[in-house]
């Protein structure tokens, strides 16, 4: 089968982070810091991306700014001729480190946001955060890059989503994702705290509607889908190994960010192989693309040239077999699943169900803390 | 058309940046989250749009290059497509 080019490269400089989010995408097993790839090593990273055509680089975590050659990076990613993004949740940034990225040639910077109020924001970060976040978003704009944000929405902080825009946009956002969360890593071990009930989501929606209309070209509104409530998947990173690729702080080459919660799979890493061939050749990256791999209902579905069998890190963790549709379709025989958890977590009598937006705090398995009551404990980096 | 419009001086919006991406042989727009790969006409038009031509300038330059005189419709049709998706400033 012919490989196309991929277009974007994730870079996971470290897992190591101030926040302590209960939703983090990343692994519940985080990579430590004594094996972070070197500077060097993400170097020789970005020359064999930029050989295997990928253009676009966003630079992520955990918190990618505690890497003190995160500098020193984004002027070579732009050498190479790079678009280069970094997602940041700002803490610990000074104004002269975000002038120092500008100098560097970052193209762009997203920051997070958690809540519309520092004492909610603070309780989800698990870390008082908010206040360094209005500093950070204050500095992006002075050293003359335009501010684009991001908030991860779930049963505690939907109900304020019209506040957190306006927030954003008080803050000088040209930008602003409003994502859904995604169940994976964390978010998966605290999914019965975070999926909203489903009149919650479609108040939400309604707000993000209105505001589209309110701030159109002012600040862009981007509404990330909570496919737990979808009839069909989403056509996850619009088809495995097709668009772009992960590397983990450790230098694992993942089809997705999610991808090492497959258990079952093995990754290459960029300290032994190439990146061109753990692209094009490694058994990981041709496991599921195209069609061949999939079996029934997706092999003779009219869906699978639009949403490729959907999630495989979903059907993982949900089914223990990659290789399923995404339960999340409702053509699925794993589909069940997913209603069973939804209904659950739409009864009345459901913890949270009832409480104010923020009154109750759920007993989050906080990332990188261990955890109290039982659940599977994280390490703490 | 007003003629003050044509005289504006048009560019991308920031950070969006223009590149010829020598692996696929095509001009790609880059911005945060997405690339778009822009047919040879959009390239064209994108990378006369430096913060320096204006509007009638670029619909001129474009014309002696392809070597018609009616491409003024097209042109403008496309501006205001790309200001819409937030590729140049707005400009009208």
């Amino acid at each position: 089968m012919e490989v196309a080019i991929p277009y974007a490269l994730t870079a996971e400089l470290t897992h190591r982070c101030p926040l302590h989010c209960a939703y983090c995408s990343n692994p519940v097993e985080l990579s430590r810091r004594e094996h972070e790839l070197s500077t060097q090593d993400w170097m020789n990273v970005w020359e064999e991306a930029h050989d295997l055509g990928i253009v676009q680089l966003h630079l992520t975590g955990g918190e990618p700014l505690l890497r003190p050659d995160a500098e020193q990076l984004i002027r070579r990613a732009r050498e190479l001729g790079f678009f280069v993004n970094v997602i940041t949740s700002g803490v610990g940034v000074t104004e002269k480190r975000i002038r120092q990225l500008a100098l560097a040639g970052v193209d762009s910077i997203q920051l997070s946001v958690q809540a519309p109020t520092a004492e909610l924001a603070d309780a989800i970060a698990g870390s008082r955060a908010h206040e360094s976040k209005q500093k950070a978003a204050q500095w992006i704009r002075a050293a003359g890059l335009p501010l684009h944000m991001n908030v991860v929405l779930h049963r505690q902080n939907i109900d304020l989503v019209e506040d957190i825009i306006e927030l954003c946009a008080s803050w000088g956002a040209e930008r602003l994702e409003l994502a859904n969360t995604q169940y994976y890593g964390w978010a998966y071990l605290n999914r019965q705290h975070l999926l909203p009930a489903k009149a919650q989501l479609a108040a939400a929606e309604e707000a993000y509607t209105r505001a589209k209309e309110r701030f159109g070209q002012q600040m862009e509104l981007i509404w990330v889908i909570p496919d737990y409530y979808e009839e069909f998947p989403k056509p996850c990173m619009g088809g495995w190994g097709s668009i772009s690729m992960t590397v983990t702080p450790d230098g694992k080459v993942l089809p997705c960010t999610a991808a090492s919660s497959i258990r079952t799979m093995k990754f290459d890493s960029v300290k032994e192989k190439t990146l061109k061939w753990i692209w094009e050749e490694s058994a990981a990256f041709n496991a599921y693309r195209g069609q061949d791999w999939m079996s029934e209902p997706c092999r003779s579905c009219e869906h699978r040239f639009r949403d490729f069998g959907g999630c495989r890190c979903q059907a993982y963790l949900l089914t223990g077999d990659s290789g399923q549709a995404d339960p999340v379709c409702q053509r699925s025989p794993h589909h069940h699943m997913i209603t069973e958890f939804i209904s659950t977590m739409n009864a009345e009598d459901h913890a949270g169900a009832s409480a104010e937006p923020g009154e109750l705090f759920p007993s989050y398995a906080y990332r990188g803390r261990p955890v109290m009551n039982g659940g599977i404990a994280g390490e703490n980096i | 058309m007003m003629t003050e419009e044509l005289s504006k001086q048009l560019r991308l919006r920031r950070p969006a940046r223009l590149k010829f991406d020598e692996a696929r042989q095509t001009d790609l727009l880059l911005l945060p989250e997405r690339v778009i790969r822009l047919n040879p006409t959009a390239g064209a038009i994108l990378w006369l749009c430096d913060g320096e031509r204006t509007v009638n300038q670029i619909i001129e330059e474009l014309q002696t290059k392809y070597n018609q005189t009616d491409l003024k419709a097209d042109v403008l049709d496309f501006l205001t497509q790309a200001a819409d998706r937030g590729w140049v400033e707005t400009w009208k």
